[in-house]
């Protein structure tokens, strides 16, 4: 139900009956991989190429999520997910291999909340009963998309970010236990003039501030209602950012309660300059890590806002800043 | 350029973009440098070794030494690409390993790897110079320019 400007409220609270994570080789190192459902330790996943080992991601998380739900992949209705490549070729042809019924969403990095929030809106208003939010990303795919080839000697800035490898995907239903969604905020498209490619933390805090912003206005929440607010992937430089701005704008959410999914995955790293992104980032982190805490009761109430940078290799090329998204769900026990 | 970028901007932009500044890491420029000094240097003393090699060894004289010893470096250039360590040298090193002839072929084989998954002729073959087309271009582009002004200058002189 739309409550506010742009928060739907979910009267019947969907439930999240399953979720997983997979990860990549960095992503084993870091200190969630206790989280991860699988991890590999082969980059290429035994694939000739990475496009196709980001595919394979995103089909093991589909069938681990499913698995973890006590449900046949015939069960779910609607497949909704997206990855950061260009035609969204992982979703699709994974969709392709599950058979299930698909919508494609691009959203950059924030594309795990909005298929999640998507998904739960479905579940809510009864156009579903079981719906699988997929997103995954790959270090080497992105890479090769967005930048540079791999191999090939440049050197990054200190602000730069980890295109985390890695997927992760949630079973949305109606019944059954598990934690809830209790409303999902779609953002705006925030732009603030910025447009280095090597600073996506800094372009999207913006964003994120936006849609939390919205969030507590649109559902007139009290600042202290949510244990933990997550941000997607803004990594050291963003957190930072977005820890000055929320005070300014009058959010005064208590800041040791808001931590950021780019930070956590690979802890202090060095080798990672800023932090994690890519929007295996929230995905894998959220459907690992945050639910099984969740789970344990560790926490009760969480926002996780995913944030998404809406550029392309062309774009940039073309002088263009670069355009920010974020989309926040709210995930509760009950 | 900037300044015609920034009379654009809201000033809510200008703000915002005044704040992330002051977040932003700096870049580490005096160790950068050191750094692309050191490895750069290193890496024209091991040419220089190669080609002393060469002239002692091979009986080659200076000039005719200079073909086989870059030869040599983009071969072990291409190779610490092939093995994964060139770019992780270059991480640490900066323009110290771009500059060089090594640099060069760096791109050259890296993008060639890269895009072996698209097929030899639609992968390999039209991603190869991806990186270093610009470079070639520019670089004989520049060079027929001060070609042009060297056969000016020559026939003002004479």
């Amino acid at each position: 139900m739309l409550t506010g400007h742009q928060t739907w409220v979910f009267a019947n609270k969907p439930v999240i009956v399953g979720s997983s994570a997979i990860g990549g080789p960095f992503e084993a190192k870091g200190p969630l991989a206790d989280d991860f459902d699988t991890t590999h330790g082969d980059l290429m996943l035994g694939q000739d190429s990475w496009e196709k080992a980001e595919k394979v991601l995103f089909e093991e998380a589909s069938d681990k999520a499913i698995e973890k739900a006590g449900l046949t992949k015939e069960k779910i209705r609607f497949l909704i997910g997206g990855d950061l490549l260009n035609q969204l070729i992982s979703a699709s042809f994974a969709a392709r291999t599950l058979a299930i019924p698909y919508l494609g969403v691009f959203g950059a990095c924030s594309t795990a909340m909005e298929s999640l929030a998507l998904a739960a809106q479905l579940v809510d208003s009864q156009a579903a009963d079981y719906v699988l939010a997929v997103t995954g990303s790959h270090n080497g795919a992105a890479e090769k998309q967005y930048r540079y080839p791999t191999e090939y000697g440049s050197q990054k800035p200190p602000t730069a970010q980890w295109t985390v490898t890695g997927a992760g995907a949630a079973v949305v239903a109606r019944e059954g236990s598990g934690p809830r969604i209790t409303s999902a905020t779609i953002g705006r498209v925030v732009d603030m003039g910025l447009s280095d490619p090597f600073n996506m933390g800094a372009a999207m805090a913006p964003a994120a501030l936006s849609t939390i912003e919205a969030h507590f206005r649109d559902r007139q929440l009290d600042f202290y209602h949510y244990d933990l607010i997550v941000t997607g992937d803004l990594a050291r430089v963003g957190h930072a950012i977005l820890s000055e701005l929320l005070p300014k704008h009058n959010i005064k959410i208590p800041l040791e309660r808001y931590v950021d999914c780019g930070m956590l995955i690979y802890g202090d790293n060095p080798a990672v300059w800023a932090g994690g992104s890519g929007c295996g980032c929230c995905a894998t982190v959220t459907y690992g890590h945050l639910l099984n805490r969740m789970r344990e009761g560790k926490w009760h109430r969480m926002l996780v806002v995913a944030t998404g940078a809406l550029l392309s290799p062309m774009s940039y090329q073309q002088g263009e800043s670069i355009p920010c998204i974020a989309h926040a769900v709210s995930i509760e026990n009950e | 350029m900037a300044d015609h970028k920034k009379k654009r901007l809201t000033p809510v932009q200008l703000q915002y973009q005044e704040l992330a500044k002051r977040h932003e890491p700096p870049r580490p420029l005096a160790r950068n440098f050191l750094r692309a000094f050191l490895v750069g240097g290193v890496i024209c003393i091991i040419g220089q070794a190669i080609q002393e090699i060469f002239i002692r060894f091979f009986h080659f004289t200076e000039k005719t030494a200079s073909n086989p010893t870059v030869a040599v470096l983009i071969l072990l250039s291409v190779l610490l690409t092939g093995f994964g360590v060139y770019d992780r040298i270059a991480q640490w090193a900066g323009a110290g390993t771009s500059v060089p002839v090594t640099g060069f072929a760096n791109s050259i084989a890296s993008a060639a790897i890269e895009h072996r998954s698209e097929g030899y002729v639609l992968g390999v073959g039209s991603n190869m110079f991806k990186l270093a087309g610009s470079v070639i271009v520019f670089g004989v582009f520049s060079a027929f320019v001060i070609g042009v002004i060297k056969a000016i200058w020559k026939m003002g002189w004479q």
